[in-house]
């Protein structure tokens, strides 16, 4: 605290304080959003600390609130955070804003190899141009959206009577989107153990990103493309095709007859609340917390398992996860490329996943055991085969807001037809590629 | 840095100052005590007022350091002038404003009238009723939203207490018709105390002689309400709606703790679309000029309404 | 309010406004009241359906509010039994503490950034103040107008300039940068409020001490300065509470470092969702010396917010 104050006070008082002396021991920051697996960081971190010396503080901010704080932070070129666990779609303007150091010399200084890690997680989260051996961060955190369920009560014999009863099909683990919602729909309302529940809890939040990440697990699988070709912004067609109309609409049907009242805007958290709280047969979240709900003591072990987000037309994900990243406004980036260095060995790696993280190093992914070494692993690798992303464009908060609004205000607001919402939407983006001079 | 006069003038002790001017002209004396507030002002209020008319006519972007800036006249001006989301946006802020301030005078002024009785411990029952308005926007806000929860949340259930609906049935945050309603509700909570007091201090203005006089010409209390109460508490009543219209155009913490602008975009303030704009999208010149708007549009109604407020306190 | 004959009013209206007023004062405190209830419940008590008016308190809120933990596993437990009191509160979720929140960081923030600005504001304003109600200045209404118009921007409107001034300075995030911003934005307030104080406090004083061979300064400070210091003191009270409630600039240009208590105490969250119990414990803690503020000072208060608006 004390040392900050008064290196900002140097800072105002325009004195150039002496450039970070080397191979001293320095406190080096952290910056990731506030959830499980950044509690598993911590622990990790502890043995970094031990080997080199270096202090490890942490700056955690919640989701909802991620995105803005730290990209404000970048834009005003703080230096609060040294190493960055920013999310995917950040690192084109990473890289283009000049906020993330380029990694490629250092990785071929100490032999980091990018064909190491999981070719999804790398073109996702390190690279920029998309797709181009130009790297800004080292893939951290493998992550997609999938589904968690009560198996106890699938299991249930007189559950599964009343769906066969209900449906004529046996209750099992949803093979379609189609499914998913049938059986979302059996659940909404029903008595279970004396309690009323609900379907499914599914993201509607406005302020972030929520309702897209949500939605996005709907369109993929319906067949959604951004653009006709890649790399050609042309989205007429693509945006608003019938397929992803479809979609959509079956997200505001799915939002309204298999969700629990009050979840007008809820995300991670909300999914989290209201399945622990065994109002909701589903949920869906991102594979991060599946660690952490599978050893909650009161709904974990026997009573959940896990499902990869069901394919429709085709399989596709919702792409989450990050890559580390060097802030090129510290002054440690010396220190902050040692731990980079270090987060990158496979024996690390291994250990990152054992407490909870999920590790996009082959080394773990590719392992014999890996598979079975949790309930959800074979889930994880099965969704990280067909993930998509949003935009990673440098102006992709701009996009994020416009899909937002749109997607709100059909799905929860419930104004105008899909078609419009997402002619809108063509709109929105369109008159972003113009600013950008993409179009 | 250090040569700001804010900063020497912050550092210096009374007493060297006072060595300093002593014998000094009155004159000096007055521009010196008057220097450092100026700065300050020219230096965070005007400097970046002017700034921000620069930052209207061009592309700029906070965000994107390396892109070359270009003079685009008023493009952005006429970008938002002719986006209809942008007018949901005012509609929705005229909505708040409207309601916000008709329940606020209403209420606000019963209470005064009912406080200007003079009854045994009014003072201290005042207190209780200011505390709301003392308190950060934000941090209450924020628990508003848990008492706004469905099911779970004390204000659904006692509507239901009273209605006998089912306190899951309806969600005031999260229903486009209801919304709206929900955050006049806790501005009307907030700021009621706030009239309460100009009301007051209005009612203890008029003197005891003019209703004297009245009893004397047996005008009935009604007609006294109507044509003595009301009528000297007028200016002050018009003076707290000028003070919680331009709070309430600026609106922000608040509702953007409440519903986040949601569901869809039904609460979403002029204030709330401004920083979505400017800090969320970054597009800096296009959420100056929209700036620019807001603070002419703020300024020509309360100059417009300051005129009508001077007519009033002629009569 | 002297007792009047005909106009005040009979002791059966009285009882009836009384009660209304009692009524409304009570409802309004609901809220509050279930801020500070809450705070003393468990996470689970919190959302209970319906909602509890019983329960049996707990700290677990305040716990949380101070602590961060993590959970661990049963043998690290067995092992390590809890060391006090707060250990055992969250043991019973399998969990230990390992170090405090930022809560606290928060909180003196809000504390440096509030009296840091209110004490910059009053000095300047107050000098401001004084010329402006002693001194013939050219143009003196106008600048005073000006003074007061800057307050009519919307404070996100006045972040975007400020926002690329801070960036340039370095000021982003500092306790200086927002210490400055909140006295520039309290001193139009302050200076409209002391004129008023001081415009009350006779002139013959200072002239009495002139004449007895005081300097203009000194007369001042030996003076106006004792005689506006109540005046001086529900001012600083106003800008006070103003730096202390303060969001929006606030969320948009602190980020850690210089961040005040308003932005953080929303994002309090426990293991999954919003920890109710905790950031209702913030909430406690940050609105109540305001509240205490308020009902000890109510009188000076009270007129301070008539004044500054009928005044004008």
């Amino acid at each position: 605290m004390k040392t900050r104050r008064l290196a900002t006070l140097g800072a105002v008082l325009g004195c150039t304080t002496a450039l970070a002396t080397p191979a001293a021991a320095e406190e080096l920051t952290l910056c990731w959003a506030a959830w499980d697996p950044a509690n598993a960081l911590v622990e990790l971190s502890k043995e970094f600390e031990a080997e080199s010396g270096h202090t490890m503080n942490f700056e955690f901010v919640p989701w909802p609130n991620f995105a803005d704080r730290m990209l404000n932070e970048l834009n005003s070129g703080g230096k609060l955070c040294d190493l960055l666990i920013g999310d995917s779609q950040w690192i084109g303007g990473g890289a283009e804003n000049g906020h993330y150091v380029k990694l490629n010399d250092f990785f071929d200084a100490e032999g980091i190899s990018m064909d190491d890690f999981a070719p999804a997680t790398v073109y996702a989260y390190s690279t920029w141009p998309k797709g181009t051996p130009n790297y800004y961060a080292l893939p951290a955190m493998g992550d997609a959206n999938g589904w968690f369920y009560r198996a106890d009560w699938f299991a249930d014999p007189e559950i599964q009577a009343a769906y066969k009863d209900a449906t004529g099909q046996d209750l099992r683990e949803p093979q379609s989107q189609k499914e998913l919602l049938q059986i979302a729909q059996f659940f909404q309302g029903r008595e279970i153990d004396g309690k009323t529940v609900y379907g499914a809890a599914i993201f509607t939040e406005r302020g972030s990103e929520g309702i897209t990440m949500g939605v996005t697990g709907a369109l993929y699988p319906w067949g959604f493309k951004y653009e006709n070709t890649p790399g050609s912004y042309d989205m007429e067609g693509a945006v608003n095709s019938p397929e992803a109309v479809e979609a959509l609409e079956f997200y505001k049907e799915f939002y309204e007859t298999a969700t629990p009242p009050g979840y007008t805007n809820s995300y991670m958290g909300e999914s989290l609340d209201a399945f622990k709280s065994g109002q909701v047969a589903m949920a869906m979240n991102w594979f991060a917390f599946f660690p952490g709900l599978y050893a909650d003591p009161d709904i974990g072990g026997e009573k959940i398992d896990f499902f990869v987000n069901p394919p429709q037309n085709q399989a596709g994900s919702t792409l989450g996860g990050q890559g580390i990243s060097v802030v090129s406004y510290s002054d440690k980036q010396d220190a902050a490329l040692e731990y980079i260095k270090w987060f990158a060995q496979p024996s690390v790696q291994a250990k990152w996943w054992e407490l909870g993280g999920y590790s996009a190093h082959n080394s773990v992914l590719n392992d014999p055991g890996f598979v079975d070494s949790q309930p959800f692993a074979g889930d994880f690798l099965e969704a990280m085969n067909d993930v998509q992303d949003f935009w990673q464009e440098p102006a992709y908060a701009e996009l994020l807001l416009a899909m937002q609004k749109r997607v709100h205000d059909y799905v929860v607001a419930d104004q105008g037809t899909a078609k419009e919402a997402l002619d809108l939407l063509i709109e929105d983006w369109t008159e972003t590629f113009e600013d950008e001079g993409k179009l | 840095m250090s040569s700001t006069p804010i900063d020497r003038v912050a550092q210096a002790t009374p007493k060297k100052v006072a060595r300093r001017i002593k014998g000094l002209s009155d004159r000096a004396i007055a521009w010196i005590f008057v220097a450092p507030t100026i700065f300050l002002l020219l230096a965070i209020n005007i400097f970046p007022l002017i700034w921000t008319i620069q930052l209207s006519f061009t592309n700029y972007r906070a965000n994107r350091l390396n892109r070359e800036v270009e003079n685009i006249g008023l493009r952005n001006y006429e970008r938002i002038l002719t986006d209809s989301d942008i007018w949901l946006n005012m509609q929705a802020t005229a909505h708040f404003l409207f309601w916000t301030i008709t329940l606020q005078v209403l209420i606000g002024f019963t209470l005064a009238w009912l406080i200007h009785r003079n009854f045994k411990g009014n003072a201290f029952w005042t207190t209780v009723i200011v505390l709301p308005m003392m308190l950060s926007p934000a941090v209450v806000g924020n628990f508003w939203k848990f008492l706004y929860q469905p099911q779970i949340g004390l204000f659904n259930y006692i509507v239901s207490f009273f209605t006998g609906r089912d306190p899951s049935s309806f969600q005031m945050l999260g229903d486009v018709d209801l919304a709206p309603w929900s955050i006049v509700i806790v501005d009307t909570w907030m700021w009621t105390p706030f009239v309460m007091l100009i009301c007051l201090a209005g009612l203890r203005s008029i003197p005891d002689y003019i209703y004297e006089a009245a009893e004397i010409d047996r005008a009935s209390k009604f007609r006294q309400f109507w044509t003595i109460t009301v009528p000297m508490v007028l200016p002050f009543l018009m003076l707290a709606v000028l003070f919680r219209g331009i709070e309430n155009f600026k609106m922000f913490d608040l509702v953007v703790q409440l519903t986040g602008g949601g569901p869809g975009s039904t609460t979403e303030l002029t204030s709330i679309n401004l920083k979505r704009e400017a800090f969320e999208k970054w597009r800096t010149g296009y959420a100056s000029a929209y700036a620019i708007i807001l603070f002419v549009t703020v300024f020509g109604l309360a100059s417009i309404y300051v005129k009508a407020l001077n007519k009033v306190k002629e009569r | 309010m002297s007792a009047h004959s005909i106009t005040a009013a009979t002791s059966r209206a009285k009882w009836v406004a009384g009660t209304l007023v009692i009524l409304y004062a009570v409802i309004t405190m609901i809220p509050l009241a279930w801020i500070l209830m809450t705070g003393f419940k468990s996470p689970s008590d919190a959302i209970s359906y319906p909602p509890k008016v019983v329960f049996e308190p707990t700290l677990e809120g305040y716990v949380n509010l101070f602590t961060t933990r993590t959970r661990q596993t049963e043998e690290f437990l067995a092992a390590n039994p809890p060391e006090n009191w707060a250990d055992e509160i969250v043991r019973q979720y399998d969990m230990v503490i390992v170090g405090p929140s930022k809560f606290g960081e928060r909180f003196l923030n809000s504390v440096i950034i509030g009296f840091g600005s209110t004490f910059l504001s009053i000095f300047l304003g107050t000098l401001a103040a004084y010329a402006f109600s002693r001194f013939r200045i050219p143009l003196a209404d106008d600048l005073l107008f000006f003074i007061l118009s800057t307050r009519m921007m919307p404070p996100i409107a006045v972040a975007i300039p400020i926002f690329l001034m801070y960036r340039e300075l370095g000021l982003s995030d500092t306790h200086l940068g927002m210490i400055l911003l909140y006295t520039a934005v309290n001193i139009s307030l302050a200076v409209w409020l002391l004129k008023g104080f001081i415009d009350e406090i006779p002139r013959e004083y200072e002239e009495a001490a002139l004449i007895d061979g005081y300097t203009r300064f000194q007369a001042f400070y030996k003076v106006v300065l004792p005689q506006a210091a109540t005046g001086i003191a529900s001012t600083a009270i106003f800008c006070l509470i103003f730096a202390w409630n303060e969001y929006a600039f606030a969320v948009l240009l602190t980020s850690a470092t210089a961040q005040t208590a308003p932005p953080f105490i929303p994002t309090i969250i426990g293991i999954g969702g919003l920890d109710w119990p905790a950031v209702a414990a913030g909430a406690t803690i940050f609105l109540l010396p305001v509240m205490i503020f308020t009902i000890l000072l109510r009188k000076h208060l009270l007129r301070g917010i008539t004044f500054g608006a009928v005044r004008k």
